[in-house]
């Protein structure tokens, strides 16, 4: 059944189809509304789990860390400065190895302070060992909540898994969401029953000190883990598309890219309007399609390649930055095409930090630009006239 | 269900709605029930605010797209096909009629009529003493309900059967019925006006 609901509730319905033993969160601008929708369901009765109210996000992490580490399927949701705060517990759940989820309402970071939209916050930690998967509307942030834990379930994975949706552009809209069956929930993802966890019954321990002769062991062990959820991923979405007879997860999304000459690349919501773009640029003739990166770490290179190798122009648009580098979405997909025979050019443009809106015309400029030039780093839309003169 | 927007078919209708008002004023709550109508009506709908003024009395602005198609965009709406205006005070402190199309159409909530309202714009102007209606009908300065039964009365862009069932369903019981009458009555109002 189909309904107009806010991006909040459908990530809140998904989850509580996810039947999580244990959620933990600390409200946070923006992503508020999916907390509350799931505490009044805990609260009303409908969702049958312990909900830990917690004074900041680095207890949330730590709950929800020491709840999966007992055998417990466990959630939370955050955004930017809470995010950061659960920085330390974020590397540890990954090292430990532990299949959380958690909703990313990505917004910018401080300071200065903004509440609204940019990626700052999922990429300044997906050095973390994190699956980070990237929604473009309501539906696909709802539908890949249900595969994070599927993935991150896996015995060959255990991983946790960020879903990110699109602070307040995609938490806070209105748009018809095919709901969540239960049994098709249930179907596709069966109750959590990991091989190790903590009981009195059989005493394990997770997370003891490892020597220098054992460290570099745990992370290659993550690292290969990581990796090989590339096709987990995959299979998560087929198998998601069987039961619920739409894919929407995977690692990319390839849009009119065949016998495309020009290729934008962007993640989340903006992948929306620049599909706009991709229509309105076709039929002017201009041979153009577009690539979402829809999983960002496991980075995705192989079908990243696969999908641009014969585009002649690649057009970067990111809601990030490394300070002092740069985009770094444009940098990882630079490093793709080292030592390829052929060479795309492959521009960057940092756009919407902050909230600031990404109208149709500012996407159609950018592509404009780099007709003739290549281009990196550019800031779309700056106000010349706040930074001084020039650019 | 088989909705008539799948990317399938072609892009034939869409249409894009700014809603001014001020914090308090329910102008977030309107755009998502017009979105709720629509979709009722068969149509794909999205709605959104404009992020972050959330204080009583600050200017508001939230944003409608209804099409016979799924909308991808996610801009803000810059030119719009219609304005409603639940505040006639922002008029002239803001740019309400920023980019609104020629052949567009304003709704104002004023005890004016269009030609003392007096807007600079060609495209059509159409008032209702929207928040008297209010206080008539449902006892509270609150017009945005009405001003969607006079939307429904102009444009017959989303029926009134679809406002009113949405509203009702979003405040049951007297609010909900009280909100309906005022919708009607502006829709009766409205109805039937000749398009510029």
């Amino acid at each position: 059944m189909k309904k107009v609901i806010e991006g909040s509730m459908a990530v809140a319905l998904a989850v509580k189809a996810c039947r999580p033993h244990v959620i933990s969160a600390y409200p946070i601008t923006p992503q508020t509304h999916i907390v509350e929708n799931l505490s009044q369901m805990v609260a009303d009765g409908e969702l049958k789990s312990e909900f830990v109210n917690v004074e900041s996000e680095f207890s949330a992490a730590s709950v929800i860390l020491g709840a999966s580490a007992t055998g417990a399927r466990a959630y939370s949701t955050t955004t930017a400065q809470g995010l950061l705060l659960m920085t330390e517990v974020l590397f540890n759940i990954a090292g430990l190895r532990l299949p959380v989820s958690l909703t990313c309402a990505n917004r910018a970071i401080s300071a200065p302070i903004n509440i609204w939209c940019d990626h700052q916050d999922a990429m300044t930690v997906r050095d973390s060992g994190w699956i980070q998967l990237y929604a473009e509307d309501c539906q696909e942030a709802a539908d890949m909540q249900l595969q994070a834990f599927k993935i991150g379930e896996n015995p060959e994975i255990m991983l946790p898994v960020m879903v990110n949706m699109d602070g307040f552009i995609l938490t806070h809209a209105f748009e018809p969401i095919e709901l969540l069956d239960q049994k098709m929930a249930d179907e596709y993802l069966p109750p959590y029953k990991p091989e190790i966890f903590l009981t009195t019954k059989n005493p394990v321990t997770f997370g003891i000190l490892a020597e220098p002769q054992y460290y570099a062991e745990s992370r290659y062990r993550l690292e290969e883990a990581i990796k090989a959820s590339k096709p987990v991923i995959e299979e998560a979405a087929s198998e998601f598309k069987r039961i619920f007879g739409r894919y929407s997860g995977g690692l990319v999304d390839k849009y009119k890219l065949d016998g495309a000459k020009t290729a934008l690349v962007g993640m989340g919501s903006v992948v929306g309007t620049m599909r706009e773009v991709v229509d309105e640029m076709n039929s002017h003739g201009q041979k153009s399609g577009l690539l979402k990166i829809r999983t960002y770490r496991p980075f995705p290179k192989e079908a990243i390649y696969d999908a641009l190798k014969d585009v002649d122009n690649i057009i970067v648009m990111e809601k990030a930055i490394s300070l002092g580098l740069g985009g770094i979405l444009l940098n990882e997909l630079k490093s793709i095409f080292q030592g390829k025979k052929k060479q795309p050019r492959i521009s960057g443009f940092i756009i919407g930090l902050g909230g600031r809106d990404i109208p149709t015309q500012s996407i159609i400029n950018a592509v404009k630009k780099v007709e003739s030039e290549t281009i990196e780093d550019e800031f779309i839309d700056l106000r010349t006239e706040l930074i001084g003169a020039g650019k | 269900m088989s909705r008539p927007y799948t990317d399938k078919q072609r892009r034939i209708m869409l249409k894009e709605i700014r809603i001014h008002g001020r914090g308090g004023q329910g102008v977030v709550t309107a755009a998502e029930l017009l979105a709720v109508a629509a979709f009722e009506d068969g149509k794909y709908a999205q709605a959104f605010p404009s992020f972050g003024s959330e204080r009583m009395g600050a200017p508001v602005q939230a944003f409608v797209r209804i099409a016979d198609h799924k909308v991808h965009n996610r801009s803000q709406i810059y030119q719009p096909d219609y304005l409603i205006i639940q505040d006639n005070t922002l008029i002239g402190a803001i740019d309400v009629l920023s980019g609104l199309k020629p052949d567009g159409m304003v709704l104002v909530d004023t005890e004016k009529s269009p030609e003392e309202l007096g807007l600079k714009t060609s495209a059509e102007v159409r008032t209702i003493p929207a928040t008297r209606i209010a206080l008539e009908t449902i006892g509270r300065a609150v017009q945005n309900t009405t001003l969607m039964g006079a939307f429904a009365g102009i444009t017959g862009l989303i029926s009134v059967e679809a406002i009113i069932k949405s509203v009702k369903e979003r405040f049951p019981g007297e609010i909900g019925e009280k909100n309906a009458r005022a919708i009607q009555k502006a829709y009766d109002m409205m109805k039937g006006g000749k398009r510029a």
